[in-house]
């Protein structure tokens, strides 16, 4: 048969990595992520752990805002909703802590479905405001519903428990949370190879035209809110179990924001873009307390200095990308690996 | 499919305001199947609104649309485009920061199945799925339309004639039974017009697509168009074969306010070129 060439050729165009160096590097990356809890200490095993948390949590704001284009400041709610959801479910129901955070994520999924539905009428900024609403009426809830979510001394958590072990340590976190970041992400990239992802693109691009080629608005845009909250809902219930408590005040206002910073910085529209975005965000803190510790010996009160510095750079990169590289730490990647080209797997 | 004498295409009394202003008054007439029907007309005569209200866009405040004797009026776009309607824009609205082959890959839609779970998982059917979508776009689609090496480029770097092809193109991917073409050789030069042409035809010959086409291009017109109907001012005025209408005094009068058919066929020409 003719088409059998033909048809290898295109599976392998379809592939998520379609080229060798791609995938050793893949490899060796993953490598490294099993060599990471053995080799760092508990600080830097706290903070690989925050950013993989945030990563998912980033990543499924880049579907809705990046992908899609549908403003939302709203994800940190979300985040709030599955922790809560997982504390409840710990607490009252004592069910697995694998179904606690798929719990997490189908609560604050459907709760993304209800805050998405302003998006058919409303865009932009108007969306965006609709999203802190929601945002602020939620917190209103977690802070008065007492009998579910402690009010303002909040819910402690039970240790996530495997048989026969709670898992209490970073270390033994690290063993759920990464692997449930690395499927959330693959599925994140996988989205995007099909139908769905292509829809997502053509609504953010020009979306009346998205519906006279058959894609239906609403429909697809609830979807985006679903997914994106989904993600949310199981970051939060992750970080649930990473903190053993939570609180209204677990998830402020902010974190939304730092979110959408990430994914600016990062790349929107790209699965890596997030990724990077999450990571880089997470990370630029600590290393400026880093700076402000070196520097400290000879610039009296450096100390105090350090969270006027951190505002000042957080927004100074949120501007800076903006303007200098819109499309994000994704981009520069891209352009140094066209720079060293396929090496050093030359083919 | 050889054309035939059923209607894959009525408008019926379609009625279409904006505000105050009538866009459309009371327009009915119809595309046999198998056909190719020009909408002609001055600027402003309504033909891009008569497009909108048969993808679904507009809303006419009365009238139907029926597809092969089916009323669709009240379908969403989404499912208009499921049943068989496809079009391409006046003003082109390809997605520009997308490849040239997920523009295309994007007309299938409505024909797909994968869900989102099958679509995180990239199960087997997913990957089937993308996988026939894939051929049957190189195949059938790129190879006709001969668009093979531009298939890896964003559409924001190619010629206005390449892009209008690829909107073709993606029209076709939608599996259409009608084609809406809003002016499709607008603003080419004469050897990409009669690339053009070609398709059409070949599309209408090969594929059995009814083609409904807005254009201003008398010659084209002439040349592959089976029927014609003329719009002024939001009325249907004339209609029938290409040359009886060319010859329709009414018809130059709308044009020109004369009854000259001879100064028609220059003015659309003029129309045609800019
Ligand atoms: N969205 C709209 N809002 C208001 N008026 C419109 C709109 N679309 C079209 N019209 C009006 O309807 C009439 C017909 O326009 P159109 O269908 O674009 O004409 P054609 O395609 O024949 O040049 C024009 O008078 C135009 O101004
Ligand atoms: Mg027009």
């Amino acid at each position: 048969m003719i088409i059998g060439t033909a048809k290898e050729s295109y599976r392998a165009d379809e592939a998520l990595l379609t080229t060798k160096p791609q995938r050793v590097w893949m490899a060796i990356f993953l490598a490294f992520l099993v060599i990471v809890p053995f080799s760092v200490n508990d600080y830097w095993l706290y903070m690989v752990c925050l950013m993989t948390i945030n990563v998912v949590a980033a990543t499924g704001l880049n579907i809705l805002t990046g992908f899609t284009g549908q403003v939302s400041l709203g994800q940190a709610a979300f985040m709030a909703v599955g922790a809560y959801t997982v504390a409840w479910m710990e607490r009252d129901l004592g069910t697995p802590f694998l179904v606690n955070l798929v719990g997490a994520g189908l609560a604050a999924a459907a709760l993304g479905i209800v805050v998405g539905i302003p998006s058919l009428r409303v865009k932009g900024l108007y969306l965006a405001i609709a999203t802190i609403a929601a945002s602020f009426i939620l917190h209103f809830v977690f802070v008065h519903w007492e009998s579910v979510t402690g009010g303002n001394t909040g819910i402690n958590v039970a240790p996530a428990r495997i048989p026969g072990m709670e898992l209490t340590t970073y270390f033994q976190l690290y063993w759920v949370i990464m692997p449930v970041t690395i499927i959330m992400v693959v599925a994140a990239a996988n989205i995007f190879r099909t139908r769905i992802g292509r829809a997502f693109i053509a609504i953010r691009d020009r979306d009346i035209s998205a519906e006279v080629l058959g894609i239906p608005l609403l429909q697809y845009k609830l979807m985006s809110f679903a997914i994106a909250s989904f993600y949310a809902g199981v970051a939060g219930g992750m970080w649930a179990y990473f903190f053993r408590v939570v609180t209204p005040e677990s998830f402020p206002f902010m974190m939304s924001i730092f979110l959408l910073a990430a994914i600016i910085v990062g790349g929107m529209g790209t699965i890596l873009g997030g990724v990077v975005g999450a990571v880089f965000m997470t990370i630029t803190p600590e290393l400026l307390r880093f700076v402000v510790e070196w520097v400290s010996p000879w610039v009296p009160n450096a100390g105090t200095l350090l969270s006027p510095v951190r505002t000042i750079v957080f927004g100074g990169l949120i501007i800076g990308f903006l303007v200098f590289e819109p499309q994000g730490l994704a981009e520069i990647i891209q352009r140094v690996r066209r720079f060293f080209r396929l090496w050093p797997f030359r083919t | 499919m050889r054309m035939s004498d059923a209607a894959a295409l009525k408008v019926a009394g379609v009625t279409l305001s904006f505000g105050g202003v009538k866009a459309l008054r009371d327009v009915s007439f119809e595309a046999k199947a198998g056909s190719i029907t020009a909408v002609i007309g001055p600027n402003g005569a309504g033909k891009t609104s008569v497009f909108n209200c048969i993808s679904g866009f507009y809303r006419p405040s009365s009238g139907q649309v029926l597809l092969d004797g089916q009323d669709i009026s009240a379908l969403r776009p989404p499912r208009r485009a499921a049943l068989g309607i496809a079009r391409s824009f006046q003003n082109i609205a390809l997605f520009r920061g997308m490849t040239v082959l997920d523009n295309i890959k994007l007309g299938r839609h409505a024909h797909m199945k994968t869900n989102l779970l099958q679509a995180m998982l990239y199960s087997g059917a997913a990957a089937r799925e993308e996988e026939a979508l894939r051929r049957d776009v190189e195949e059938r689609i790129i190879d006709f339309l001969e668009i093979d090496h531009i298939r890896n480029m964003p559409v924001s770097v190619l010629s206005y004639g390449l892009q209008k092809r690829v909107e073709l193109a993606r029209a076709l991917a939608m599996q259409p039974r009608i084609l809406l073409l809003d002016e499709p050789v607008a603003g080419m030069n004469r050897e990409e017009t009669e690339d053009m042409a070609r398709f059409i035809l070949d599309v209408k010959e090969e594929w059995g697509v009814t083609i409904l086409m807005v254009e201003h291009d008398m010659g084209l017109i002439m040349d592959i168009s089976d029927h014609v109907t003329v719009l002024n001012f939001g009325e249907v005025i004339a209609e029938g074969l290409p040359a009886e209408v060319q010859a329709d005094p009414h018809v130059a009068e709308a044009y020109l306010g004369s009854g000259d058919p001879a100064a028609l066929m220059k003015r659309l020409h003029e129309e045609a070129e800019h």
